[in-house]
């Protein structure tokens, strides 16, 4: 290259403090619940106390008259309404739908269900108000537990699910063939697992304001969201009946979602409706008990697993049979989560030849279960994580080396595990699980793990592997677009690139962060690729109005999809720009050479036109080629060809107390293959928020229903929340094996922690517990459980 | 959430508080308000009127002296951080380091802790174990309430509803004393699922003079683990002595239990954490 | 007997936040973050709880950190409060918001502003903290998106900065990540690969 043209220094790659933090670190962060609006009043809600009853009557009479209210409203009011859609009906979901009105009509089935509301000049009042209202109810029997929910004669959420059955879904070889291949399995191990209800508290809770203009009969709705585009769709087309155009939709600063911000809840075309009808700008903003009431938890699986094996540790058969608890009423993407989400990604990292998995969709009185990090992938990789622990006690082959004999090898990419997920684009899993064992020391924990045993020590050892793999951009049409399946479309996602006069550079975004950073990231690839200094790029996003249609941010596909998008579009604007070039330096656009920002001709790079030059060119537009339109922008809507499954090996080193059953982690080791990375620091971040999330599942967290269905666990006094000091270091490495999915290489990372984390945690404990006896044990491992599994293992 | 109306009243002297209380019986009193406050704002507490006992001087400080007397009105910050204290009562200054968290640490006071006697406190025991004593005053004066009299139920003490704690006293160690507090911790409240304060004092002979051990936590109400205490008088304080009195520890004991804790594991952690509680003791004596 | 009781059911309360004086007359029970947010419009203290566990409206009261949502407005009245957005001097970032950036200590940035209060308040008390004094004084305050890591590592850089040290910016990464087994896919195979699931998915 010649000496006028400097060596790019590129970005992609490079650990880049965030340029999101100074307004967050400031407290000059724009949350929700931040929002003022001139006039703004403020809604509070009149939940159901109980689990499941008739309503028989409502008397707002002494609420209407209370200080401050400017009025109150019950599911009658808004009987015209329709209620919230499920977006996701996955197969056999069809004449069994049932989801929530914004305000219970005649019924309430679970604790929290939202049965009237109250607007007032301020908030206090609102909630004074609250106790104004008096409801009688007719109680019903309530049932919380999905294993109680599909027996004869339990409860009966709604009359078009008989047996409380959403669906029944099926994936792999049909039972017949699996069941065969059990039979003739050389070893045979069955287990019933849970996996714990969860409870996704980030810690903005959600909310909602609303302002409807007469004038212009538009409505503007701000909701702590993670999909406003899909929002503004649902909201204005499937529940108001609003003409699209009329609606925007803007996600202020979110405060973490981790799946909970991604579904249309009731209070978004609530507040909408009050604004119209009382003329003011309404605000609602739920509490913590609320959002534990009411907002969606996540997980609540229970799955028996049967597992055929060599005795040599090769897995010959796999069969799964899950109950999932999907709360009262179908939330948003549901049906899809418990379904192709889970039970397409059982195989996990191994070649397994016959599989087949069976899953039905439950309706209880608790709160809606939908996608909450990791979203179905967490569940799959516990079952065959554990499944291959399980292998390995009745086999005698060390845990990993039975990952090691099962995995699928590099030469078998793209590989299809036959049970209708895409197939794996790339990967390479031995040399991540070697890693993760190197870093952990494992030849040396076996060796003390031994030697504590012996010794009769009160504090037991246990190693934990878990092998991983997931899947990322949630987006492909020819997958999540198949009815039956899917959506029923595609969730592509879209980008507009526009360079203005003077070189600057916007680009808008489908995809929206809510902390993982995409501002920071967006930029990096888009000042390589545009060769722009990175300062001189904006990226602007989750406002409706302004951006381009786009399906969200969840499924670890913000940069995969909505990144690709970018990508895609930097390159027309670079294809336009090249043209435009090559007319102002009167050469043939084929003999454009554009790098780093500056376009020249091959052989002669003294003549520079630098991308500001054309952008200026191309806006002045008084000389531009025969036929060019002025302007410099490109928009792309990109649906990618695949997803992308990264992976990795966690080890988990845990010491438990022989005489409380407290259980601590005392090493954390992950290595992770997500491709390329764009920024190493925010990887790094989102893995470590992830597993810490996986780690709590294991060790703190979980719901519980009492059997009237009331939440124990309703407050965070109760639902354990790991504190800092309930959290080991991570220990992270990576390895890097690129795909072809997308032009950047990259897999996605935002759910990968918390999917591979879960096991690892679980196989260590369990590993801990082994020699008294124990094979399997649920979570949370809460000191008590721990306890009680020592006490029965030596029994 | 938000607390409903109440009326807020600020005297500037305890018999003013206590006047104001005897006047309202759905008045509270407010210290840190660290307990009650969260209460009013779920709305499982609405009292008529608040008196808030902030503006009265000399209910703060700490005289490590002697006799060590406290101000009802310290915070547990103030315990935290008090060198004279962690000097006599090393028990203290580590226990108010583990209760809430620091801005918990920086309201909360001791006497709002004692007159409040939430089963999972981590003062109660701790007052229990010290021997410790109340001064109180009411609109018919001031009296004092030993340790063993002030708890008498959940939520419930001696004192009368006039009564407002003024300063808590705890005897000066004799000399051979250890003394410790062990925690289980819930990994949500942060409260003790179990607590036991322990303090030990070994005579020129080597053998235990007096032992007080308190449990919270686990009953109603902090409660003394009586024979454990008595198994110990006399005795060499050795591993023996310890598994021995460990063992005793929740024997009479009435033990709640939850979703978290069952009523079992909790008698049993009573154990474990009384034989921790006394080998920290010994080791510190 | 001295109360200041104003208007019936309203109390007078005088403040100092972040250096300036306010005067308000209050219902009793509005809580101090009520106050500051929606009166004073100091919307950096936020609300994540109702049970005083997640921190997130921590605020120093006389150099003292506190949880905002817990306190009674009337209970600060006389006090000198510092909120999130005094922690910048003249648009300066303090060596906490400084460690917060540098090591990637906050993500959705929700729990930052009660974290950054109440880890300064912790320095001013313990100046050189180890690792374990530092997640015990972050008790108080949840994070749900960090994992907690780099927290630590903040408010370490800032115990550097304070002592007048200074830690290398910028986290890097945790491990070295030297180890990189590549599998090369070009991109001009993009094409290919599109049409090779095609035929998959006909199959």
């Amino acid at each position: 290259m010649a000496a006028t043209i400097e060596a790019p220094e590129l970005l992609v790659g490079q650990p880049i403090r965030r340029r999101e933090d100074p307004k967050l670190m400031t407290g000059s962060g724009n949350f929700l619940d931040d929002i003022r609006l001139p006039g703004m009043s403020y809604a509070a809600i009149l939940r159901s106390p109980v689990a499941h009853a008739r309503i028989t009557s409502i008397d707002t009479t002494k609420a209407r008259n209370m200080p401050g209210v400017i009025g109150v409203f019950t599911g009658e009011d808004l009987a015209d309404v329709n209620p919230l859609p499920c977006a996701w009906q996955a197969a056999g979901v069809e004449n069994n739908v049932a989801t929530p009105r914004l305000l219970a009509l005649g019924e309430v089935r679970q604790v929290g269900d939202p049965i009237a509301v109250v607007v007032a000049e301020s908030v206090y009042q609102a909630n004074d108000a609250l106790e104004g209202i008096e409801v009688d109810f007719e109680e019903l029997q309530a049932v919380v537990d999905s294993r109680e929910a599909v027996k004869p004669g339990a409860p009966q959420l709604h009359e078009n699910a008989p047996n409380n059955i959403v669906m029944h879904w099926t994936c792999g070889a049909d039972a017949e063939t699996v069941d065969k291949a059990l039979a003739g399995a050389e070893v045979r191990v069955s287990q019933s697992v849970a996996n714990q209800r969860l409870i996704p508290t980030a810690m903005e809770p959600r909310g909602s304001v609303g302002l409807y203009e007469p004038a212009t009969q538009e409505y503007t709705l701000w909701a702590t969201s993670q999909a406003p585009h899909v929002h503004k769709l649902v909201v204005a087309a499937f529940v108001l009946g609003i003409p699209e155009q009329k609606i925007r939709v803007i996600a202020p600063d979110v405060g973490g979602g981790f799946g909970s911000k991604i579904f249309v809840y009731f209070d978004m075309p609530l507040v909408l409706w009050l604004s119209k009808a009382l003329g003011r700008p309404v605000k609602f903003f739920e509490d913590r008990t609320e959002n534990y009431l009411h907002t969606t938890h996540g997980r609540d699986h229970h799955t028996d697993i049967e597992i055929g094996a060599t005795k040599d540790g090769k897995i010959t058969a796999l069969k799964v049979s899950t109950l999932a608890n999907l709360g009262a009423y179908l939330s948003t993407v549901a049906p899809g989560v418990a379904t192709t989400l889970y039970g397409r990604m059982v195989a996990g990292c191994y070649k397994i030849p016959n599989i087949h998995v069976d899953v039905k969709g439950v309706y209880t009185n608790t709160a809606m279960v939908d996608a909450y990090r990791g979203a179905g992938r967490p569940e799959a990789t516990f079952v065959i994580e554990r499944a291959c622990d399980l292998v390995a006690d009745a086999t005698g082959v060390d845990p990993a080396e039975v990952r090691r004999r099962n995995f699928i090898q590099p030469a078998d990419f793209p590989y299809d595990t036959g049970i209708g997920m895409l197939p794996y684009d790339s990967g390479n899993y031995v040399p991540a699980l070697d890693l993760a064992l190197q870093h952990a020391g494992y030849a040396s924990l076996l060796e003390q793990q031994a030697a504590r045993r012996a010794n009769g020590g009160r504090k037991l050892l246990g190693i934990g592997v878990s092998s991983y793999v997931e899947v990322c951009g949630i987006a492909p049409s020819k997958w999540i677009g198949l009815s039956g399946e899917g959506w029923g479309a595609g969730l592509w996602e879209s980008a507009d690139v526009r360079v203005y006069l003077t070189g600057k550079v916007s680009v808008t975004s489908g995809s929206l962060p809510h902390g993982q950073g995409h501002e920071t990231t967006f930029a990096q690839i888009v000042a390589d690729r545009l060769g722009v200094p990175y300062d001189d790029i904006e990226i602007e996003h989750s406002d409706t109005k302004g951006t381009p249609f786009g399906f969200g941010s969840y499924g670890s596909r913000s940069l995969t999809v909505g990144g690709t998008a970018i990508y895609k579009s930097v390159d027309k604007v670079v294809e336009k720009a090249k043209l435009l070039a090559a007319h102002m330096l009167e050469a043939a656009p084929e003999d454009i050479v554009y790098e780093n920002g500056k376009a020249w001709v091959k052989g002669s790079p003294d003549a520079v036109k630098t991308i500001q030059d054309i952008a200026l060119q191309a806006h002045v537009a008084y000389d531009l080629p025969s036929g060019m339109e002025p302007g410099l922008e490109a928009v792309t809507y990109y649906d990618p060809p695949n997803c992308t499954f990264p992976f990795g090996t966690h080890v988990c080193v845990v010491e438990v107390d022989r005489d409380t059953g407290n259980v601590e982690i005392i090493k954390y080791v992950g290595v992770d293959d997500v491709g390329n990375v764009i920024n190493p620091m925010i990887v790094d971040g989102q893995f470590h928020g992830g597993i810490a999330q996986g780690i709590a599942q294991a060790l703190y967290e979980g719901a519980v229903y009492a059997d009237n269905g009331e939440l124990i666990t309703a407050t965070m006094n109760d639902y354990a929340i790991p504190k800092a000091s309930m959290l080991p270091t991570y220990e992270l490495d990576r390895t890097v094996t690129t795909t072809d999915v997308n032009p950047m290489g990259a897999k996605g990372a935002g759910e990968a922690g918390t999917i591979g984390s879960t096991p690892a945690v679980a196989n260590a404990v369990v590993d801990a517990l082994s020699h008294l006896g124990v094979k399997h044990l649920d979570m949370p491992y809460t000191p008590e459980r721990v306890w009680r599994a020592m006490q029965n293992g030596n029994a | 959430m938000f607390p409903n109306q109440f009326e807020y009243q600020r005297p500037d002297s305890v018999q003013a508080a206590a006047g104001l209380l005897a006047a309202d019986p759905d008045a509270k009193l407010l210290a840190g308000g660290h307990s009650l406050i969260p209460a009013m704002k779920l709305r499982l507490a609405s009292p008529s009127s608040l008196v808030d006992l902030g503006g009265i001087e000399g209910l703060v400080g700490i005289d490590a002296a002697g006799t060590i007397a406290i101000g009802a009105m310290t915070t547990y910050a103030m315990l935290r951080d008090s060198r004279e204290l962690s000097r006599v009562l090393p028990m203290v200054t580590d226990a108010a380091d583990n209760v809430g968290d620091p801005a918990v640490q920086a309201r909360g006071t001791l006497g709002g802790a004692l007159a409040h006697s939430d089963p999972a406190a981590d003062f109660t025991a701790i007052f229990l174990a010290l021997n410790g004593s109340v001064d109180v005053t009411g609109t018919n004066g001031t009296r004092t309430i030993g340790a063993d009299d002030l708890f008498v139920d959940l939520f419930t003490t001696a004192l009368q509803p006039d009564e407002i704690i003024t300063s808590v006293s705890f005897p000066a160690p004799d000399s051979g004393t250890g003394m410790a507090y062990e925690k289980f911790r819930h990994p949500a409240s942060g409260y003790a699922v179990v607590g036991v304060a322990a303090v030990v004092t070994t005579g020129s002979d080597g053998n235990v003079a007096s032992a007080r051990i308190a449990i919270t936590g686990a009953p109603s109400k902090a409660t003394r683990a009586s024979e454990s205490e008595q198994l110990l008088q006399g005795k060499k304080l050795n591993d023996e002595s310890i598994a021995a009195a460990a063992a005793a520890a929740a024997n009479g004991l009435d033990i709640n239990g939850d979703h978290f804790a069952s009523e079992e594991y909790r008698r049993h952690l009573v154990g474990v954490l009384t034989g921790r509680a006394l080998t920290r003791a010994a080791a510190g004596m | 007997m001295a109360t200041t009781m104003t208007a019936p059911g309203r109390v007078a309360v005088r403040m100092k936040v972040n250096g300036v004086e306010y005067a308000a007359d209050v219902e009793p029970r509005l809580l101090l973050v009520s106050f500051l947010r929606d009166n004073l419009g100091l919307t950096g203290t936020h609300i994540g709880c109702d049970t005083s566990q997640c921190g997130a409206c921590v605020i120093h009261l006389d150099g003292e950190p506190v949880k905002s949502c817990t306190l009674l407005t009337a209970q600060a009245n006389g006090a000198e409060l510092t909120t999130i957005e005094g922690v910048a001097k003249n648009g300066e970032y303090d060596a906490m918001q400084m460690g917060f950036w540098e090591m990637h200590g906050l993500q959705c940035g929700y729990c930052t502003p009660g974290m950054i209060m109440t880890a300064n308040a912790f320095l001013d008390r313990n100046p050189d903290p180890t690792e374990a004094e530092i997640r015990h004084a972050l008790e108080g305050n949840l994070c749900r998106c960090t994992g907690y890591q780099n927290i630590v590592k903040a408010v370490q850089y800032a115990a550097k900065q304070r002592s007048g040290g200074a830690m290398e910016p910028g986290p890097g990464t945790d491990l070295d990540f030297e180890h990189k087994d590549v599998i090369e896919h070009a991109p001009e195979d993009l094409q290919d690969w599109g049409d090779q699931l095609a035929g998959q998915e006909e199959r």
